[in-house]
């Protein structure tokens, strides 16, 4: 598992997808891939109010790697220092088998190289002690970056607020 | 501005962070511009202003997307072909700026002055535009300001005597926040949505109406859907709930307050029972909310708009939910709304403008007669622009023969644009100034290019709020194209006219030197933040003492002088509003996404990516009478236009209204990505406005919807 852990907290996301064009214009992507992205899903009514899911889907740099594995030229890489896994495109060949493996849907088809696209955790800005696009542009700063343990515990603080005020 | 490396040629080189203002829509949120090698590599919001903290919403994060963008306007262009042709030739500064100042003194020479207009959307360059509009003698310089919100600004002005653009709310200490349509979290400004879940994770209540589900409505507290139009019932019942269970601030109310019994006495019949039957929100439900917010008094917001331009009673809404803010005495007060403050409060001055110099007064009245007896009461700082095709049409109050369109539409911002169309035919001169093919550019008589907001440095913007700050937009990165910031080809104009001596500048940053003289600061002091600020504390006035009202009566006026002198009522009879009378008939009803900004983004490619086309949002009931499926491609009709759109089937509205999303459907070719995608909304609203306030009733239209095969 990367070492880093890049957090939602859904209460404040409101689907606005500035994570995704960010994420987009640093990788110079134009049309197609989205190396990270927001769904949404409903609204529907639960009771009289009406309540939408908005789920940010980057790439979870697993610990055993599917596109990782599958891929047969080795241009899937998972960095040994901090196990963020990204793709170099000198070795990609574009035959799409990490698109198959993963099951997150994580790596993008970019129609414009024939080859593939990824979130890479933004390692250049990582490596400089920044944040990943995603979570610096984040209109409601509702996507947190860094190791699990700097993640503050929101979702204890909320709901012990929420108990303290009722 | 803080530098690797030094200056070569004119790019500089290797990477450098440039602190400047957003102007993907007219929010200017304080950004940090990363550019290496003379490219724009990174955009966000300025990690030194609170709230911003690094976020941009969506259009700010696609900035990079219109700055590279090659469907931009590339050159200036001189049509060759009919209007709206698309056949263009491309021609140097020299000639199109030559090809303008003739054509001006050819019509100023037979019809005056005043047949010159010229519309905008307000921006930090207006004092430029107005100067050039006056300097000619012209009274016909317009913003965008009256399709957006003339009726909240006459709203604020009948009560407070201070414009909206001289109010603000703290959303950061609220404690209940209420929202009639106001999407806060899809028609954003990133400091305030922000701030509002900073004041929601306090604890805050978000109390949202709309006939329409939004994303603001999955993040509320409390969703009302009412009918369609039925607000101002809600409110006169609100009140009447208020004043009858004495849960008003009554020591804030009795010192600042002309007019309370008159409103006790107007709102006495107005019982939620009667409200019930008008909105569709039980009777309850109208009872509950009233005791609830006023348990927060004075830390709540009933939030007056962003867009106000709804109905032909406009004025009469916006004055309710700013009164109900009065009676909470959320006025003025941390938690509720307050009253901007300039540098004049700490012995500060403010920036020059150009609009400041001893510039000749136009002898005609304005082309809308806003400010004469005719039209009393909308703002003559901003004008009345949706009446400008009748103007043009009727040669009333004279002939117009020559329209400047800069960064406004209006094709597509204005009601009924068939009309609007039939009175630009009318017109001598059309030109635009603009960034992209808008739809006005495709039509006019010639393009002047701006450069965009990464590649030009702009006027100060004086940022008047709690503490007063000042703002700067400085240039990142060279032009793309042969393209020129607005001060500049405004004054590239004048000097043709003869009215260059009004125009003291060289460059912007000669300008905005110029503008900083008398406030002790200088461009330098903006290269480190992007901003300067006159104080490090918030300023609220005194309420105790004194709030400092503009009114006549320097109260807040329930009964207003600035309505009744003017031969209006401050109380007048409530009418219930009109219903469909068919089954296929809905309410036209419009708004905004997240994703785009009015009619100026549509065709940028991360946006247009994310949202190319509008669709029609019809209630499921009334579809499945109508034999609507969703996706299905029907045609909506109004009284002045049709357009094919595809149905969205939802549960999500209320059965009395469709909506669609402003924007699309622009006939702008060039503009390839957005060109024909959805319908536009513009296209089938009637022009009906406001008479009183000046805002547009965009929801005054009726349209009929059926299925095409």
């Amino acid at each position: 598992m990367s070492k880093y852990y890049l957090f939602q907290d859904q209460k404040r996301c409101i689907g606005c997808k500035a994570c995704e064009v960010a994420c987009k214009t640093r990788q110079g992507l134009h049309q197609g891939p989205k190396p990270c992205s927001v769904i949404t899903v409903g609204p529907k009514w639960v009771g009289t109010l009406p309540k939408a899911a908005f789920t940010f889907m980057p790439c979870f740099h697993c610990e055993n790697p599917w596109c990782v594995a599958a891929c047969p030229t080795g241009a899937m890489q998972k960095r040994p220092e901090d196990g963020i896994v990204f793709v170099d495109h000198s070795l990609c060949v574009g035959c799409k088998t990490c698109m198959s493996a993963c099951p997150w849907g994580a790596p993008q088809w970019n129609p414009e190289l024939g080859k593939v696209d990824k979130c890479d955790l933004c390692y250049d800005r990582v490596d400089q002690g920044l944040k990943p696009a995603c979570a610096t542009v984040c209109s409601t700063h509702c996507i947190h970056f860094g190791t699990p343990e700097e993640i503050p515990e929101i979702r204890r603080i909320r709901h012990a607020k929420a108990q303290a005020q009722e | 501005m803080n530098e690797d490396t030094t200056l070569v040629g004119k790019e500089k080189l290797m990477r450098e962070e440039v602190y400047s203002l957003c102007f993907m829509c007219s929010v200017r949120c304080p950004i940090k511009v990363t550019v290496e090698n003379g490219q724009v590599t990174f955009l966000e919001g300025s990690p030194h202003v609170p709230d911003m903290a690094g976020s941009l919403c969506p259009k700010g994060a696609a900035g990079i997307g219109l700055l590279n963008d090659d469907q931009r306007v590339q050159t200036p262009l001189i049509r060759s072909g009919p209007r709206g042709s698309g056949h263009w030739r491309q021609a140097s500064w020299d000639e199109a700026l030559d090809y303008v100042a003739e054509n001006m003194k050819k019509i100023i020479d037979s019809y005056g002055p005043q047949s010159i207009t010229l519309g905008e959307r307000q921006q930090l360059s207006t004092h430029i535009s107005k100067t050039f509009l006056k300097a000619l003698g012209s009274p016909n310089h317009f913003t965008h300001d009256a399709l957006c919100k003339g009726s909240v600004n006459t709203a604020c002005r009948s009560l407070f005597g201070y414009t909206d653009g001289q109010m603000n709310v703290d959303y950061k200490n609220t404690k209940h926040l209420v929202l009639y349509g106001r999407n806060v979290f899809e028609s954003v400004t990133v400091k305030g949505t922000n701030q509002i879940m900073q004041a929601m994770d306090n604890g805050a209540k978000l109390t949202y109406i709309d006939p329409r589900v939004t994303v603001t409505a999955t993040k509320a507290n409390r969703y009302l859907p009412i009918r369609p139009a039925t607000d101002l019932a809600l409110n006169y019942a609100l009140m009447h709930v208020i004043l009858k269970e004495d849960l008003y601030d009554r020591s804030f109310v009795h010192k600042w307050v002309q007019g309370l019994d008159e409103l006790k006495n107007f709102v006495n019949s107005f019982t939620p029972e009667w409200a019930e039957q008008e909105t569709g929100i039980k009777a309850k439900e109208i009872v509950d909310l009233a005791r609830e917010i006023s348990r927060d008094k004075p830390k709540v917001i009933f939030h007056y708009g962003y867009r106000g331009a709804h109905h032909a009673n406009e004025i009469y809404l916006r004055r309710s939910i700013l009164i109900l803010n009065c009676l909470m005495g959320s006025v003025e007060t941390p938690g509720g709304i307050y009253f901007k403050k300039g540098p004049g409060e700490v012995g500060g001055k403010p920036a020059r403008k150009l609009v400041d110099q001893d510039l000749p007064k136009p002898e005609a009245i304005r082309f809308d007669k806003a400010g004469t007896p005719d039209f009393p009461l909308p703002d003559p700082a901003h004008g009345v622009a949706q009446y400008l095709p009748q103007a043009i049409l009727n040669e009333d109050p004279y002939p117009i023969k020559c329209l400047f369109a800069y960064r406004l539409d209006p094709l597509m911002s204005m009601p009924d644009t068939q009309t609007t169309l039939k009175a630009l035919e009318k017109l001598d001169l059309v030109v635009a100034i603009d960034i992209n093919y808008s739809d006005i550019a495709w039509y006019a008589d010639v393009i002047l290019p701006e450069s965009t907001y990464l590649e030009r440095t702009d006027c100060v913007q004086q940022a008047n709020s709690l503490k007063p700050q000042m703002f700067l937009r400085q240039q990142a990165v060279s032009p793309r194209y042969d393209t020129k910031p607005g001060p500049m080809i405004l004054k590239g104009l004048a000097d043709r006219l003869g009215i260059g001596q009004y125009f003291p500048y060289n460059s912007v940053e000669e300008l905005v030197q110029w503008q900083l003289e008398p406030t002790g600061f200088s461009i330098d002091d903006f290269k480190a933040k992007g901003f300067v600020s006159y104080t490090d504390k918030q300023i609220f006035w005194d309420r105790e003492k004194d709030l400092k009202l503009k009114t006549k009566s320097g109260k807040i006026e329930f009964t207003s002088s600035l309505l009744e002198e003017a031969g209006f009522k401050s109380f007048p009879e409530y009418k219930t509003p009109q219903i469909p009378d068919k089954d296929n008939e809905f309410r036209l009803v419009v708004g905004r996404c997240v994703f785009h900004t009015h009619v100026s983004t549509q065709n940028n490619p991360y946006l247009n990516e994310i949202l190319s086309e509008n669709c029609l949002w019809i209630n499921d009931r009334a579809a499945a009478r109508l034999g609507i499926a969703d996706q299905d491609m029907v045609e909506v009709r109004s009284p002045v236009n049709s357009g094919l759109i595809k149905a969205k089937v939802t549960n999500m509205i209320q059965p009395g209204a469709v909506f669609m999303l402003h924007g699309f459907g622009h006939q702008a070719q060039a503009a390839r990505r957005s060109f024909n995608r959805g319908v536009s909304d513009a296209m089938l609203q009637e022009n009906i406005s406001d008479t009183i306030g000046g805002s547009p009733a965009f929801h005054d239209t009726f349209v009929t919807v059926h299925k095409v095969n």
